[in-house]
């Protein structure tokens, strides 16, 4: 096993985490304004179909990327009006928002089933990709992983460093409070909502645009839901979303690796792996239950009524 | 929707029009068949093929029949609610392309003893219950003679779905076409646990060109592994149908069904009487499978090659599972001028010599 063969299982690894972590990031931001939204599946596959329509249709990749974070927006402010506007409970309005974006991205890509894009290709960074060993792993992907990274890092110095960040979190563990010294607690709700919504969106357009580039009803295959658990089991820090999301790609791409070494272990095992591996992990790492509770936003999933 | 009305207009002008003509003579109404896919007709794969026969049966019949069909069924309850439907509106031939739709089939056959059921991949027969299949290993072992002559590395890797009885004939039939031409060449197998699911049988093939595999055979029905093998610069076959579209340099050519023949000759004996519940298994010879044109990159002696064992194939001189037949472990399964028996093949559970790797028990 040589250096080459690591290098291109850790590359592989960073693409198979991309779309996990998109969306990961998008729910972690949502969850930390106190808003739940099961619906990330949903606004995947709705953004995935867009995104694909408008890049087979116009041929401009570009114009694809930006509808398939318009649709995860469109479908995130459904979710709003419903749970934060009327205040319905969110775990049924997100699960909904799953059920509906299931159906509704097979009705609208009915005739786009079979058909193909030029997907997004790889773009190695000048200089920075001749650098040995972490050349060809970091700066030889496409566009959109690049993009990820920057999201991550984004996110990162929003939460810790912004004070937009800082009221996003104050709302998120007591929006009463908020609401007393003056932050606007919907109006921050509905824009991390429709944050959430445009990475799922963004996540769907990893996979139709760049991963494999062509539409199939339910090609998110669960992803949605593994992001969800991620931000659980991460404790709702980016820096383990990000690693969890990776480690779920590499165990994804490990168990593959294995059955064609010839190893004597249940196909079935083994594709239970990436689950079992990342929670185990994350589980591990966030024992701490006093420390846990820290990060856990104290009013998630709670419906906030002005009045109160 | 759009496809149902226009079923439904086309139906009711059939009705009209044989309403007129029967007043003058004595005109033949139309068989009136019907089909239930488990996909969508533009999948490019499984239930493509089976639409693309429906509508050769349609050309070759003309107003002897008329179709209708209904995609993406899923199997089970709601399948057997389906083909009732059917049933009751009047379709005298009724084919349910998916292995799941068995049992439903029967059930709803029992009920309706006037109506033809072809139920394809399908073991269980009754009365009015006949089922179909392709010999596709056929068309696998001709792949795999394509893939001997085109490896560099010797490395052939193959993305399967199931290790059930069908998927571990096609990968040793390949194997076997594999090493008739290239005894050095090595299949190295992994199984993703789906039938679809594009990101993960890009992975599956991501990995084996990883482990050096430069040539990629899959039996799962998305293009993920034609991707996969159009991004790495190494060649792929696809299944069901031609997958060319997905991976122009990478496609070879591709296993694939030809189902027209078959529903043409179904349709025909139910018109003239003839029809009777059986299980037809045929390959090459009937045309019910066949291999896609293959890629310019193929060197013309190897193409003029594949088409003269194909037709050595359709001629009987050739059996990919004739013997002598070795298993991994070396031992020989069929002795040298015999062949495998189709009641050995349908169970298959073992791997051939080339096979690398366990079959997952």
């Amino acid at each position: 096993m040589d250096i080459d063969f690591i290098i291109n299982v850790l590359y592989a690894m960073i693409r198979t985490g991309t779309p996990l972590l998109i969306v990961a990031l998008g729910e972690l931001v949502c969850e930390r304004s106190g808003v739940l939204n099961l619906g990330q599946e949903g606004m995947m596959l709705v953004g995935a179909v867009c995104g694909f329509i408008v890049a087979a249709t116009t041929g401009s990749l570009f114009l694809g990327v930006l509808a398939a974070m318009l649709a995860g927006c469109l479908m995130a402010l459904l979710f709003g009006l419903v749970a934060l506007g009327l205040s319905a409970t969110q775990v049924a309005t997100g699960l909904a928002l799953t059920i509906l974006g299931a159906g509704l991205s097979a009705f609208i890509g009915e005739s786009f089933v079979g058909q193909t894009v030029l997907g997004f290709k790889a773009l190695p960074i000048p200089l920075l990709s001749e650098i040995p060993l972490l050349g060809p792993l970091l700066f030889n992907h496409d566009v959109l992983v690049y993009l990820s990274f920057g999201l991550f890092a984004g996110v990162i110095w929003f939460l810790r460093s912004t004070r937009a960040g800082l009221m996003l979190k104050a709302i998120g563990e007591t929006p009463e409070s908020a609401t007393a010294v003056g932050l606007p607690v919907m109006r921050v709700r509905y824009l991390a909502v429709l944050f959430g919504g445009a990475m799922a969106g963004l996540a769907g357009g990893y996979l139709s645009l760049a991963y494999t580039p062509l539409w199939a009803e339910g090609m998110t295959a669960g992803r949605g839901w593994i992001a969800l658990a991620l931000v659980v089991f991460a404790s709702w820090r980016a820096e383990r979303v990000m690693f969890g999301a990776y480690l779920f790609g590499l165990a994804s791409i490990l168990h593959l690796i294995v059955q064609g070494m010839g190893v004597s272990i249940s196909s079935n095992l083994l594709a239970m792996l990436p689950y079992v591996v990342t929670i185990l992990v994350l589980v591990l790492l966030s024992s701490d239950k006093a420390r846990v509770r820290l990060y856990a936003p104290m009013s998630l999933g709670k419906p906030f009524h002005r009045t109160q | 929707m759009a496809m149902q009305l226009g079923a439904l207009v086309r139906a009711a002008s059939t009705v009209l029009l044989a309403t007129a003509v029967s007043a003058a003579a004595l005109a033949q109404e139309p068989l009136k068949v019907g089909f239930v896919y488990i996909g969508p007709t533009g999948d490019a794969g499984y239930t493509y093929a089976h639409d693309k026969g429906r509508k050769y049966m349609e050309e070759q019949l003309g107003d002897q029949v008329t179709s209708t069909y209904v995609e993406n069924v899923a199997e089970g309850a709601d399948s057997e609610r389906v083909i009732r439907q059917l049933a009751k509106s009047g379709n005298e031939l009724i084919f349910t392309t998916s292995f799941g739709y068995m049992n439903p089939t029967l059930k709803v056959a029992k009920q309706f003893p006037k109506v033809a059921f072809e139920h394809a991949t399908g073991y269980k027969r009754s009365a009015n219950v006949g089922t179909y299949m392709g010999r596709i290993y056929e068309s696998r072992y001709l792949t795999g003679v394509i893939a001997g002559k085109m490896t560099k590395s010797n490395v052939v890797g193959y993305v399967g779905s199931f290790p059930i009885p069908e998927v571990v004939r096609g990968i040793n039939a390949f194997t076997q076409g594999l090493r008739s031409v290239n005894p050095d060449a090595t299949v190295k197998v992994v199984w993703v646990s789906s039938w679809y699911d594009p990101a993960k049988e890009l992975e599956a093939a991501e990995s084996l060109i990883l482990q050096g595999a430069d040539v990629i055979s899959q039996h799962t029905d998305s293009a993920g592994p034609i991707q996969a093998a159009e991004a790495k610069g190494v060649y792929a076959f696809g299944y069901n149908s031609d997958m060319s579209l997905y991976g122009k340099n990478a496609h070879l050519s591709a296993a694939v069904f030809n189902w027209g023949p078959l529903y043409e000759a179904k349709a025909r004996a139910v018109i003239d009487g003839s029809w009777k519940a059986e299980d037809v298994w045929l390959g090459l010879a009937a045309g019910y499978v066949d291999i896609a044109p293959m890629n310019d990159a193929v060197p013309a002696d190897v193409q003029q090659l594949v088409m003269d064992l194909k037709q050595q194939i359709v001629d009987g001189k050739l059996h990919p599972f004739a013997g002598p037949l070795t298993n991994q472990a070396g031992e020989i399964v069929v002795a040298e001028g015999e062949v495998l028996a189709d009641k050995e093949m349908l169970s298959m559970g073992y791997y051939v010599q080339g096979v690398e790797g366990e079959l997952p028990k």
